[in-house]
């Protein structure tokens, strides 16, 4: 049976949901309408006027070459962090989850990560990788690979990927144990009886049944790499070398504050946005069915 | 099917024993009820048959051979949950199926055993669903559907009806009586219910604090129960044990008062004695001399009994509680004093310090 909540005063709920609203309305809402109606304009070089000029923001974006490609980028950023975010979080909640002694040392360890700023685990990665002074770089050279992410768009790109998945991984794998502590001890214990192997318990028992954590996970994950990862490009690569790292949000950044070209901006902006909506409904509608809750 | 034989089985974890070395020998076939409070460890020592639980002393064979270091899926064994532990991903039919599939069993194979097992449980119109979309009942035989269908050495049995109603509790435990007849497979079954105990077993062994106290037939169990916690746990309401000694032709209470207990009963014991009376073995005196009287406090109508609750009469202060099960139709209120007979050769005679039957 569903349980209610029943209130006497016909005001409290509304109240109760103001705070929330006024937070979404003001930092959502307002600021996706004005960029909604700046997309449509044209500021004049100096600042000092813009002229509307309905879609030709758009227009020109989706003729310019740069930008097509920053969507090849994001998607190649977004697919990797989220693959590699996701599949080691969920072979150290694997992992965690069997240890008997010092619990509770390795999850601490495992989930700090998630305490660090983007900006700040970017400038440490940065540090670590560095060709001349990185502490790895040194013994990837050593290791005899021409290690050059200041120049090689991949090595870049590689970085930035690696970067931004570590600093999920914590989230991820904080969920991923969730979800297997709470699956019930004695099903795995049947499927150890009928004869299932620990590989064949996993793939057959465990893995569908996290299957509601994994599709949450997912959605999450690929907000993530679009969205919350600026902080580690800005400070690891500022978009490149070239335009290899300049994921859309990115962009959206370079062009509007660096490039000065708001209407541009605004116009990605709006389009990122349309984006994360339709990625985030053809999950939902898609794999959701998939899902055994 | 096979013989399941444990040698002084014991379990620790630590430092801590739980199981103080069990011993038992079950016959190929036959239905074995282990019984016992929670926490006397019986599930323990069913989980350590499965497999589950590492064996730490003692040796466990399972058709002759010693399984103590196997896998559970290379014993053989079939187990039943508590918690039914049914998969909630697959279908019902996937759920029994899934131990042969990993068998490697042909499709054909597959399908003929499950059906046979869901025809036999009744199972037919559900194979299709998820285990979300059945009842307790028919989850409870998804289960055992789970457990047939791999026609395995035994099956195991964890508090199956627990989670079930009192009613579907009766009609399953007579559908698991009624399956393990007609497969004869040899089967462990752990409860805490004695009802269930006593109608299932072939043989019970009744277990307190990681022993097994002991290990016999249901009516043996309760006409011949071996300590004073076996006398206690098995019948309902529970045996009347009264502290005392022997005295001449009777048995003097320690909390004052005497039962003229006939004599032969009590012959040749001079310690301190615990003397056990079942409440249905006692009997309204009539017209013979009581051998005691009962003072009333609490009657309970149950409609077939009426359970009188009072003190020995005579016994001083807070004498031992007492129970009598008379017949229906005696009419009896608080406040009676009932003239008692114990019906000949039911009373039970411990030592008050051992606990042991003498």
């Amino acid at each position: 049976m569903e349980k209610r909540v029943t209130f006497d005063n016909r005001l409290l709920p509304y109240l109760l949901l103001t705070p929330q609203l006024l937070v979404t309305i003001v930092f959502f809402f307002w600021p996706a309408a004005q960029a909604l109606y700046q997309s449509l304009l044209l500021p004049d070089p100096f600042g000092l006027g813009a002229r509307f000029v309905w879609f030709s923001n758009f227009e020109y974006l989706f003729g310019d070459s740069y930008y097509l490609q920053s969507f090849i980028t994001t998607a190649v950023f977004s697919f990797f962090v989220t693959l590699a975010s996701m599949s080691f979080a969920l072979l150290f909640a694997v992992l965690a989850d069997q240890v008997i002694k010092g619990e509770g040392a390795y999850k601490t360890l495992l989930i700090w990560p998630y305490a660090v700023a983007p900006a700040v685990a970017g400038v440490m990665w940065l540090f670590m990788f560095q060709p001349s002074i990185g502490v790895l770089a040194f013994y990837m050279k050593k290791a005899g690979i021409h290690w050059d992410p200041l120049l090689n768009g991949t090595h870049a790109m590689t970085l930035v990927v690696a970067a931004a998945a570590w600093k999920q991984i914590s989230y991820n794998f904080l969920f991923f144990l969730a979800g297997l502590q709470a699956i019930p001890k004695s099903l795995i214990e049947a499927a150890a009886i009928d004869g299932a192997g620990r590989w064949h318990r996993f793939r057959t028992i465990i893995f569908p049944l996290l299957s509601p954590t994994t599709f949450f996970l997912l959605v999450v994950n690929i907000v993530y790499a679009f969205f919350e990862t600026f902080g580690i490009i800005h400070t690891m690569t500022l978009g490149g070398p070239g335009q290899s790292t300049t994921i859309l949000v990115y962009k959206v950044y370079a062009d509007g504050f660096v490039g000065q070209d708001l209407g541009s901006s605004a116009a990605q902006s709006v389009i990122l946005m349309v984006v994360v909506g339709l990625l985030t409904v053809i999950q939902f509608r898609y794999i959701e069915r998939r899902v055994h809750y | 099917m096979a013989t399941i034989s444990l040698r002084d089985v014991r379990k620790n974890y630590g430092n801590t024993e739980v199981i103080h070395g069990v011993s038992l020998d079950v016959a190929d076939g036959e239905f074995i009820v282990i019984v016992g409070p929670s926490g006397c460890g019986k599930s323990t020592l069913l989980r350590m048959v499965a497999g589950l639980e590492r064996i730490t002393g003692g040796t466990i064979e399972i058709g002759g051979r010693v399984v103590n270091e196997l896998e559970p899926r290379e014993r053989d064994i079939a187990m039943v949950f508590q918690n039914y532990a049914l998969y909630p991903h697959m279908s019902v039919f996937d759920n029994m199926a899934y131990g042969l599939k990993i068998a490697g069993k042909s499709k054909a194979e597959i399908r003929e055993r499950v059906d046979k097992a869901a025809t036999m449980l009744q199972l037919e119109p559900y194979l299709a669903r998820k285990p979300r979309a059945l009842s307790g009942g028919q989850r409870q035989r998804v289960a055992m559907g789970r457990a047939l269908v791999r026609d395995p050495s035994a099956f195991l049995f964890d508090e199956p009806l627990s989670n079930l109603d009192a009613k579907l509790r009766v009609q399953m435990r007579l559908e698991i009586k009624q399956m393990q007849q007609s497969v004869g497979t040899t089967s462990l079954y752990v409860t805490h219910d004695q009802v269930e105990a006593m109608t299932l077993a072939d043989r019970l062994v009744v277990m307190n604090a990681g022993v097994a106290e002991q290990i016999d037939t249901p009516m043996e169990v309760y006409r011949k129960p071996a300590t004073t916690f076996v006398a206690g746990f098995i019948g309902s309401p529970a045996m009347n044990m009264l502290r005392g000694a022997a005295n001449g032709t009777g048995f003097a209470l320690d909390g004052g008062g005497r039962i003229a207990v006939r004599a032969d009963e009590l012959a040749g014991h001079d310690r301190p004695l615990l003397l056990g009376v079942r409440p249905e073995h006692l009997v309204l005196a009539g017209d013979r001399d009581p051998e005691f009287e009962l003072s009333v406090i609490a009657v309970e109508t149950l409609g077939a009994d009426t359970l009188a609750h009072g003190r020995l009469a005579g016994a001083n202060g807070t004498g031992d509680a007492f129970v009598a099960r008379l017949p229906g139709s005696a009419r009896v209120s608080a406040g009676d004093r009932l003239p008692l007979v114990i019906e000949p050769g039911t009373a039970h005679v411990f030592d008050a310090e051992s606990g042991q039957r003498l």
